[in-house]
């Protein structure tokens, strides 16, 4: 049991970040807290997805004379990395739309809680 | 021409940049240039989709890099059929938009084309491309640029996006989570390597929940029921020419992409008989199309009204995949090309009349259709084929929906589709009768409308001239393209 956690906590910590993000957004009123929430929840998926690409005793994926070709398991899996290099870009491209959006937002009710934003949208 | 596939989402990419650089400069030349973007891609998929129907399907690498090492873009029945009706509804919509732009957000018509031209870049994308990662990046770039241009829009339209903004990342999150599943299970990214891999690891848990997180992920993306709450606001308080380019396509490209799981990942017998997930889809989209035909009939809003139907018919789709047999899946698709056609056609009129008259509230339409004859006629026709009156296209996808359900054994769902079509019945005669029965009480704001100004009636009249044509083909259509297509998969 306790070697289980060892060997993939990486993988459970993920997941506990995936639902305290997930949490965030959706129990949270103030939309701030929503946003920030939407970045744990995408920052775990990058950590998921880079501890999947983890060998021990492995290194940096460009050839080395010195280690040779033959043996992959001497070079870390490069694609996960380069596939979040790309993600990362996506989410801030996500946080940079949705922080705008939030700037319209409070210049017009001059506030981020949703409660109140939806009761002056009703008037 | 063997960069056929490619040369769809990059010329409207490079439309795009040219449209916002050469527009800092001279505001004019904006939508000339977003028009020949859209019309080059508009006739390169026209062609791609004669050399598909001839030839079979078009692939290209890029980079020359052949998969599964590179990226592959694909052009076969399926995605030809999608970037054509795509980019025909936006050719329609675009010129649609501009007079409407004009009026209600005239200053900032330099970005709003150049993002919706990113946008479409990004649709087209995420139907061409064969790399389940690129999809992922492409859903991005079409999401971020429609949540843009949707928050221009009056004080409401940024909350209501913010929303779709936080469901929507949550969507594309859980299909990113999914794609990584597979990839941790199959070390390939390509759709056909995958499909090659996977039916000797079927019993993996790994597949069980990626499959689970690509279904919900999409489900939030085409707005399934009950995960559809941030569309009615969004589909209301936008601006309405660029709803009515969303409305038809942004939804459907959700469905697009898992009936593109159904057909060349996952194959149908996998998801039947490991996990029940099309049931659960099915399902879900039985109590979305009656509940969602409900609220419809609730609402005094017109737009609000469009909204919720738009969920409903979603859920037609939803209900085809669900089925997972060939007449469902026909009847999907087939879904997907009507219900393009009808919604842009309904939210066109809609835009039409807030720009005539300005009103929105379906109780004040009474006596419109003495003074908007074309536009009411046009609505005449739309909302006939919305409840399914042949010969209006909305009856044979309707039909095939119905084989399906009775090819499956499912009476339930034969029931639902067959019942919702009275409540659809309900909500459009509705405003029928408030056009044409009901006396003018002589509002000057009625008697002073008239039909919108040809640029904005023609794609109206297009539209719904359309509904009818596609009605009395769909016979070719079904035969030529849409069997190719479900013949992959079963």
């Amino acid at each position: 049991m306790f070697q289980v956690l060892l060997d993939h906590y990486p993988y459970y910590l993920s997941t506990a970040l995936i639902v305290i993000g997930v949490w965030g957004m959706l129990a949270k009123h103030n939309l701030m807290k929503k946003v920030i929430g939407m970045n744990i929840f995408q920052t775990a998926i990058i950590l998921l997805f880079i501890s999947s690409s983890v060998k021990f005793g492995a290194t940096v994926p460009t050839f080395d004379p010195k280690l040779g070709l033959e043996n992959t398991a001497l070079y870390v899996n490069p694609l996960p990395h380069v596939l979040m290099l790309t993600a990362i870009v996506v989410m801030v491209a996500t946080n940079g739309v949705a922080f705008a959006i939030l700037l319209l937002i409070y210049r017009r009710y001059r506030t981020l809680d949703e409660e109140e934003i939806l009761r002056r949208m009703r008037e | 021409m063997a960069q056929l596939p490619a040369i769809i989402p990059v010329s409207l990419l490079l439309s795009a940049f040219v449209a916002f650089l050469v527009g800092t400069f001279s505001r004019s030349l904006v939508y000339p240039i977003t028009l020949l973007g859209i019309v080059t891609a508009l006739v390169t998929a026209v062609m791609g989709l004669i050399r598909v129907l001839q030839d079979g399907a078009q692939h290209y690498y890029f980079g020359g890099w052949p998969p599964p090492l590179g990226i592959e873009y694909v052009l076969d029945h399926l995605s030809g059929f999608m970037t054509v009706l795509v980019m025909f509804i936006a050719l329609l919509s675009v010129i649609y938009s501009r007079r409407s732009f004009l009026q209600e957000v005239p200053e900032k018509i330099v970005p709003l084309y150049s993002l919706v031209l990113l946008m479409l870049a990004g649709l087209t994308g995420i139907i061409l491309t064969g790399d389940l990662f690129n999809l992922y990046v492409f859903l991005e770039i079409a999401s971020l640029a429609a949540y843009a241009i949707m928050a221009i829009g009056n004080d409401k339209a940024p909350v209501a996006v913010i929303r779709y903004v936080i469901m929507g990342t949550i969507g594309a999150c859980f299909y990113l989570l999914g794609v990584g599943f597979i990839y941790f299970a199959t070390g390939s990214l390509n759709m056909g390597d995958v499909a090659r891999i996977l039916p000797g690891i079927y019993g993996s848990r790994l597949i069980v929940v990626a499959m689970t997180f690509i279904v919900i992920g999409m489900a939030l993306k085409m707005a399934l029921f009950p995960l559809h709450i941030w569309l009615p606001d969004v589909y209301t308080y936008s601006p309405s020419a660029v709803v009515a380019l969303i409305a038809p396509i942004m939804t459907k490209v959700g469905a697009y992409v898992l009936i593109r799981m159904l057909v060349s990942v996952f194959l149908p017998n996998y998801l039947t008989s490991v996990l029940p997930v099309t049931l659960m889809i099915g399902w879900l989209a039985a109590v979305g199309i009656v509940a969602m035909s409900i609220m419809a009939i609730a609402q005094k809003d017109f737009r609000r009204m469009l909204a919720y139907s738009s969920v409903a018919q979603i859920c037609y789709v939803a209900l085809g995949i669900g089925l997972a047999n060939p007449f469902g899946l026909i009847g999907a698709l087939l879904h997907i090309l009507n219900h393009a056609f009808m919604k842009g056609c309904l939210f066109q009129i809609s835009g039409g009349i807030r720009y005539r008259a300005g009103l929105w509230q379906i109780p004040q339409f009474a006596g419109l259709g003495r003074h908007m004859r074309w536009t009411m006629g046009a609505f005449t026709v739309a909302a006939i084929s919305m409840v399914g009156i042949p010969p209006a296209c909305g009856f044979f996808s309707k039909w095939y929906l119905v084989l399906g359900c009775i090819d499956a054994g499912n009476w339930v769902f034969a029931v639902v589709v067959v019942a919702s079509s009275l409540l659809n019945a309900v909500y459009f005669f509705r405003v029928l009768e408030k056009v044409y029965m009901v006396p003018s009480n002589n509002d000057s704001t009625v008697t002073a409308a008239s039909d919108p100004p040809g640029e904005m009636l023609a794609p109206i009249l297009v539209l719904a001239s359309g509904i009818i044509i596609l009605g009395v083909i769909n016979a070719v259509i079904v035969t030529q393209i849409l069997e190719p297509i479900v013949s992959l998969a079963f």
